[in-house]
């Protein structure tokens, strides 16, 4: 193993991605292969699967038992659930969304996809882009994950040929273009042998591209603020009240887009009152400026009435609230949602009760047709819904905002989350499909 | 205020993208706050153990210049590291917090749990700590549990509903979407938090080094007399010691996590420094849990079956 040093560890950053999973394309196998060969599994994990792997007669090491964690799961050969792994090489930390191929693909895909900055999306050479392929690439584009990765896997059963390799990935580039995904890096692998996951093959010489790995650390996760509506919702207001902070009240939040800088007139929403940054602390230390993702405690000019949920931004670049809310969303829920279903609905930090006023179509992801009126959306299916807020809610088009374009339905009785939704419209540019209601002019 | 933010974007590398453990910190403290604005009775559970330890550092830099708005939970086994609990006892009174103390003891005193042949008293922390819950009406209880720690773990949610009973039912979980945590419960009912769910052993150390965060001794290579059982380094004390067969040594050791002696493991290590132990972490080919924890190694399943009973 290369030692990774102090020094090397302190200036990394963090990389969130998320497999898109389905069954038989390999993708237990890559993530074995990208845990195994980046030196991320330790002696004693590999040892216990290998011991449970040769208890039941495998010949070698079944990888897919490290990330199955659960008893039902080893039992019945099965993953449940999204799973969260962690590596690190000295160039960069990760986390990784590992998120499974059965039935519940669509909800657990969109779970993980929610917080990935990079999707990975895998194809068997063999069979190339199907409709798995293009349902996965769907999601990754309604999510609007910034980085897409085309993993074409099992190149060693298609005897490595480029032409095999350049024809799946002009047909998935050109369909993810057509979504608006923005960047696809499309990979030769093989997850099996170990080509181009953490060393380059030596069988695919014609590919001059990174690894995949290489791919992952390079891929950059910082964004362009200058273009990012500030954002700051009110998590908590500090107050002291202490013989040394007699008269100190900060507004506690993480920055959800943006940057924030003393001296900048805000505005405070719902309630649309006014004043100007005069402080801002970084846990602790002032600071003259913040950014998104940091969590920060804001102190203004004037004494005005904020409290938890409201949302700090820009005077000169403020979103209009208002109580109807139009979303493209994914039920996650094992109860439907119906129109005149009551909620609540959770965006920032802000919870107010809600009504699901119409379900106008439901999204069959296989062809990106719509069904107009489904009536009800159940477990996993994507739809557009029009909520009705009982208070105004300032939000963004999610394509602006992932943060404060987002939002949860939950079911009051209950608790469940029921409904992952984001606002406006679904893909980045819209695709040419026949609209069978055309009365919504929904432009899926 | 003259520079502008593309500006500051030139360069090798962006001023705005965030360490990783600014990245880790900053969602920590956004789970701390949360939990303080949508819950009336938090709690967090401290050991004195360095991910508790850690746990109290964010938590003191989420609402500075304010003190903590939660109270502290320690499940005493009645089988600690004395050096541990004198750093507790000195940490709560330095930070003037209350402390809340479940013990296994006094259970075990009473005769509602009988003290187990093996001598672990690990497992019998579920019910005084679940009572405690219960009576206090804790609503949500933090734990410094990392989903790197081991497999059951990988699958936990950073807001983890308990019902009544406080059990955990993996295949009931709520989804995680973005930053929303829903921490919607009903009465009896309450909600783990996880703020640690993202952070592996080693940012955990890194964390404690950047901080200049001090810890318990016991972490820190010193010579212990320790004795052989099971394949880890125990020390003697008031819970047994070594029997027949088993000799005590004096060995340089020091300790990966700190929990009940009896079944916590030392490793052979001559790492006094933060950044000796940072670079034995790095260099290790074996997990925190794998190196020092008897309880794990009980079955394949041991930690999912300990969680779905209402474990940490």
């Amino acid at each position: 193993m290369s030692t990774i040093t102090a020094e090397e560890l302190s200036a990394t950053t963090l990389l969130r991605f998320a497999t898109a999973g389905s069954v038989d394309d390999g993708k237990s196998t890559l993530v074995g292969r990208l845990l195994h060969d980046s030196k991320s599994i330790l002696s004693d994990q590999l040892e216990a699967v290998e011991r449970v792997s040769a208890s039941r007669g495998q010949e070698a090491p079944d990888l897919a038992l490290l990330t199955d964690g659960l008893r039902a799961e080893r039992e019945q050969g099965i993953t449940i659930d999204v799973a969260y792994r962690y590596f690190a090489t000295p160039r960069r930390r990760f986390i990784l969304a590992d998120t499974p191929g059965h039935v519940q693909y669509t909800r657990n895909m969109v779970t993980g996809a929610s917080t990935a900055e990079l999707t990975v999306i895998l194809v068997d050479a063999r069979n190339g882009v199907v409709e798995q392929t293009r349902r996965h690439a769907a999601i990754a584009a309604l999510l609007r994950v910034p980085h897409v990765v085309l993993a074409v896997n099992k190149m060693d059963l298609v005897e490595y040929r480029e032409t095999v390799f350049a024809a799946i990935a002009e047909e998935f580039t050109a369909y993810a273009g057509e979504l608006g995904v923005p960047e696809v890096t499309a990979i030769p692998i093989s997850a099996l042998a170990g080509d181009n996951v953490v060393d380059p093959s030596a069988n695919m010489d014609w590919y001059g591209g990174p690894t995949f790995l290489e791919h992952l650390e390079t891929v950059p996760v910082s964004h362009d603020l200058a273009h990012c509506h500030a954002r700051l919702p009110v998590q908590y207001v500090i107050r002291p009240q202490t013989a040394e902070h007699p008269d100190y009240r900060g507004y506690a939040g993480q920055i959800a887009a943006g940057t924030f800088r003393v001296g900048e007139p805000v505005t405070v929403l719902p309630s649309g009152r006014t004043s100007t940054i005069s402080g801002i602390d970084l846990l602790g230390e002032p600071v003259d400026v913040a950014w998104t993702t940091q969590s920060v405690t804001v102190l203004l000019a004037d004494d005005i009435d904020i409290s938890r949920g409201d949302l700090i931004v820009p005077t000169k670049d403020a979103p209009a609230t208002t109580q109807d809310v139009e979303a493209t969303v994914c039920h996650v829920a094992d109860q439907p949602l119906t129109v005149g279903h009551r909620v609540l609905i959770k965006h920032g930090t802000r919870t107010v009760k809600a009504i699901v006023r119409d379900i106008p179509s439901r999204l069959t992801l296989d062809d990106l047709s719509l069904h107009p009126h489904p009536g009800q959306l159940v477990a996993n299916d994507i739809g557009r819904v029009k909520i009705r807020t009982a208070q105004p809610l300032p939000v963004d088009s999610y394509a602006d905002s992932r943060r404060t374009g987002s939002f949860i339905l939950i079911d009051p009785a209950d608790g469940t989350t029921l409904t992952a939704g984001m606002v406006g419209e679904s893909f980045a540019s819209p695709v040419p499909v026949k609209d069978e209601s055309d009365d919504d002019g929904w432009d899926f | 205020m003259t520079t502008t933010v593309a500006e500051a974007e030139e360069g090798t590398a962006s001023p705005y993208a965030l360490s990783h453990l600014d990245s880790l910190e900053s969602e920590a403290v956004h789970i701390f706050r949360e939990v303080a604005g949508e819950f009336e009775n938090p709690v967090i559970l401290f050991s004195g153990g360095k991910d508790s330890i850690v746990m109290l550092h964010l938590a003191l830099k989420a609402f500075a210049p304010a003190a903590i708005p939660f109270t502290l939970l320690h499940v005493d086994t009645g089988h600690n590291f004395p050096e541990v609990l004198e750093y507790r006892d000195r940490v709560v009174a330095a930070h003037g917090l209350r402390l809340h103390v479940a013990s296994v003891q006094d259970y075990i005193d009473r005769g509602v749990l009988k003290e187990r042949p093996d001598g672990t008293r690990n497992p019998l922390q579920t019910l005084p700590l679940t009572e405690k819950i219960q009576s206090e009406k804790f609503d949500a209880v933090f734990g410094g549990g990392r989903r790197d720690e081991e497999k059951a773990r990988a699958k936990e949610r950073v807001f983890s509903l308990r019902d009544e009973f406080s059990q955990w039912d993996p295949r009931r979980q709520r989804p995680e979407l973005w930053n929303l945590y829903n921490g919607r419960h009903a009465p009896g009912e309450h909600v783990r938090v996880f703020p640690l769910s993202n952070w592996t052993e080693l940012d955990v150390w890194q964390y404690i080094a950047r901080e200049g965060i001090e810890l318990p001794e016991i972490y820190f290579a010193h010579e212990r007399e320790v004795f052989r059982r099971g394949g880890m380094w125990l020390t003697a004390g008031e819970w047994g010691g070594a029997k027949d067969g088993e000799t005590v040594e004096k060995r340089l050791v020091r300790y990966r996590t700190v929990g009940d002696m009896s079944c916590t493991g030392a490793v052979d290590s001559d790492a006094v420094t933060l950044d000796d132990v940072i670079t034995e972490i790095a260099a290790s080919r074996l997990t925190e849990r794998g190196a020092t924890r008897a309880d794990d190694k009980m079955s394949e399943a041991a930690m999912e079956d300990r969680k779905r009973e209402g474990y940490f």
